[in-house]
């Protein structure tokens, strides 16, 4: 009952994001520069009046900002999120389209940073101030720096076209196959490279934060009280420190998600992974605006759909833990 | 002030970080007595490789224009984006997380709601949203980034001035008949600026990525060089001339990292019960 009305009441702010996310977008479009029927035709009929003149029909683009404001909500609310009028699509068929290569992605990404991340941060933790605990933390911090688009040229360049390990372009091979079996091995071959360029920099956040974490909570009391009993090192570490140390690690791996919306962004351009993160680098080539949005919404409610699943997580995890608000 | 210089001094990893800050800022202020011509412009015959030719040492790009005359010039946007775009950042950030810290309640209450709101949003992809749709410039990418950027700020300024607000110098102050906009700005802002020295310090290394990933996007002001642009202008030609992706990667790599690396040495050195703990 509890985590109904939790769930319930978090799925009501979280539909409030989105929104305030739909207000923000209409907003972008009215006062953008220039006329708002060209920038929703995305310059692809902008010199055609008759067409433009439709356009402010069909939007209401001649009655008043707040009829307009309705209009446009109700049509987010009916799932309509406009036309691409560059793509011959509706700009919500194209999103959905898109969709499965970046949760993918995105997914194989966040295991593979969490895992790695947590591990390697651990590891530094039990070996603080050692060698391997400078040897982590440096090459955590140096993936901190490094820019992703930079990270998935030179991975390109050295793992595909120099050592040519493995595919660097694409989600798999066109009509290789019709066995389930090989073709999941060939999109997983094309998944490595993005989902491990896109993790790094994650993995380098998580680090930082499990070592800190892990130092922390082994100050506790609880941790003193764990050795005095006379638990080996490795036990306390494992059974004690690092349960209680990966905690504020989820959540801040739940706030992250709205950062690996961008990251997809700059994997799939330089991957040509067929994910909504290259949907927008095309919609910017091609300046259609509604479908930029589109895909900027679609990316936001994904957010706040994790937020809520973190949550959720949370709360299973330490019960102790109260986050109604 | 000089308990705080000998404490950062210390710490060797940071110094070497401000070192590199130092010649990185250096590199942008003699960019236009270095190369004089615009870095637009061809010098030599297109792809020439890296250490080849004493006066292009990087080599040129596809339009036979000097590597490292993009180099320098794209360190003074780079710098100056970094930088302009954290203000921008603090001067929105700051007054909310103090008004909210300050005022408490419902003040409180809405000014965070938006906050959050702000933080849930995809910031990378606002960003590219805000740009592309007042098109880009210099203004557009500065704002974008901080617009994106200034949440944190709220955040952090609103803790510390909670903090702060329930101790005696402010009653004292508020008994002598202070108004708040003193209160705030002449009592209590002066007794949180480390944290929010550090957490700029740390931001500016964070716009700076930013900056890149959307000149690499194509959405840089088309006016000035910048290292992203370079990259993705390279994008294409990777197989046929690594170079031209690489140096300007490695260039935003070493100064997102000294950058960081300041920072921490900063937050350490404004803080003398973290540095205790490391010694």
């Amino acid at each position: 009952m509890q985590t109904l009305w939790f769930l319930s009441s978090r799925l009501v702010k979280g539909i409030l994001v989105v929104l305030a996310i739909v207000v923000l977008d209409f907003f972008l479009i009215h006062f953008a520069p220039g006329d708002p029927a060209a920038v929703m035709a995305g310059e692809s009929g902008a010199t055609d009046e008759i067409f433009l003149q439709q356009l402010r029909v069909k939007f209401g683009l001649d009655q008043p900002l707040m009829t307009q404001l309705g209009l446009y909500l109700w049509g987010v609310v009916r799932l309509d999120l406009g036309y691409s009028y560059r793509q011959q699509m509706p700009v919500l068929d194209l999103v959905m389209d898109r969709l499965p290569a970046t949760l993918i992605l995105t997914g194989a990404a966040f295991v593979f940073s969490l895992v790695i991340g947590v591990a390697a941060g651990a590891w530094a933790a039990a070996n603080k101030d050692r060698p391997l605990d400078r040897a982590i933390t440096t090459i955590s911090l140096i993936f901190y720096a490094t820019p992703l688009f930079w990270m998935a040229l030179m991975s390109v360049l050295v793992f595909s076209v120099w050592l040519d390990w493995l595919p660097g372009f694409g989600f798999e091979e066109v009509g290789n196959t019709d066995n389930v079996f090989e073709r999941v091995l060939d999109v997983s071959r094309h998944l490595v490279l993005p989902a491990v360029t896109l993790g790094l920099f994650f993995t380098a956040v998580y680090v930082r934060m499990t070592r800190s974490s892990m130092i922390e909570t082994a100050r506790m009391d609880f941790v003193k009280t764990a050795r005095a009993k006379g638990l080996t090192e490795g036990v306390i570490l494992r059974r004690h420190v690092l349960r209680n140390a990966v905690l504020p690690v989820v959540t801040l791996a739940g706030l992250q998600a709205g950062q690996m919306v961008g990251g997809a962004v700059m994997t799939e351009t330089v991957f040509a992974w067929p994910g909504i993160g290259r949907l927008m680098y095309e919609a910017l080539l091609q300046r259609d605006y509604n479908l930029l949005l589109g895909v900027f919404l679609v990316s936001a409610a994904m957010v706040v759909v994790f937020n809520i699943l973190t949550d959720w997580v949370y709360r299973l995890v330490d019960p102790r833990i109260e986050v109604a608000r | 002030m000089t308990g705080f210089w000998s404490r950062f001094r210390r710490r060797r990893i940071a110094m070497i970080g401000l070192i590199v800050v130092a010649l990185v800022v250096a590199v942008a202020i003699a960019a236009p007595y270095l190369y004089p011509q615009s870095p637009w412009k061809m010098v030599q015959r297109p792809f020439l490789p890296p250490f080849a030719n004493a006066l292009v040492p990087l080599g040129t790009d596809t339009l036979g224009r000097n590597v490292a005359s993009g180099l320098a010039h794209g360190a003074q946007v780079s710098l100056l984006i970094g930088i302009v775009s954290t203000l921008v950042a603090l001067a929105v950030g700051v007054p909310i997380g103090a008004i909210a810290g300050y005022f408490g309640g419902i003040v409180d209450d809405v000014l965070m709601r938006f906050t959050e709101f702000f933080q849930t949003v995809p910031s990378f992809a606002l960003a590219i949203v805000l740009v592309a749709i007042f098109q880009p410039s210099l203004t557009s990418v500065i704002a974008a980034i901080g617009v994106v950027g200034w949440p944190p700020v709220a955040r952090l300024v609103r803790g510390e001035v909670l903090a702060q607000r329930r101790r005696e110098y402010v009653e004292a102050a508020i008994l002598a008949g202070q108004s708040n906009f003193t209160i705030i700005t002449r009592q209590i802002l002066p007794n949180v600026v480390s944290p929010i020295v550090v957490l700029a310090s740390l931001m500016v290394a964070t716009a700076i990525l930013l900056e890149s990933s959307l000149s690499f996007l194509g959405l840089g002001d088309p006016s000035v060089m910048s290292w992203g642009y370079m990259i993705g202008a390279a994008r294409t030609v990777v197989r046929q001339a690594w170079w031209l992706s690489f140096f300007p990667g490695v260039a935003i790599l070493i100064t997102v990292l000294a950058i960081n690396l300041v920072g921490e040495g900063l937050a350490e050195a404004l803080d003398p019960r973290s540095s205790r703990d490391h010694h």
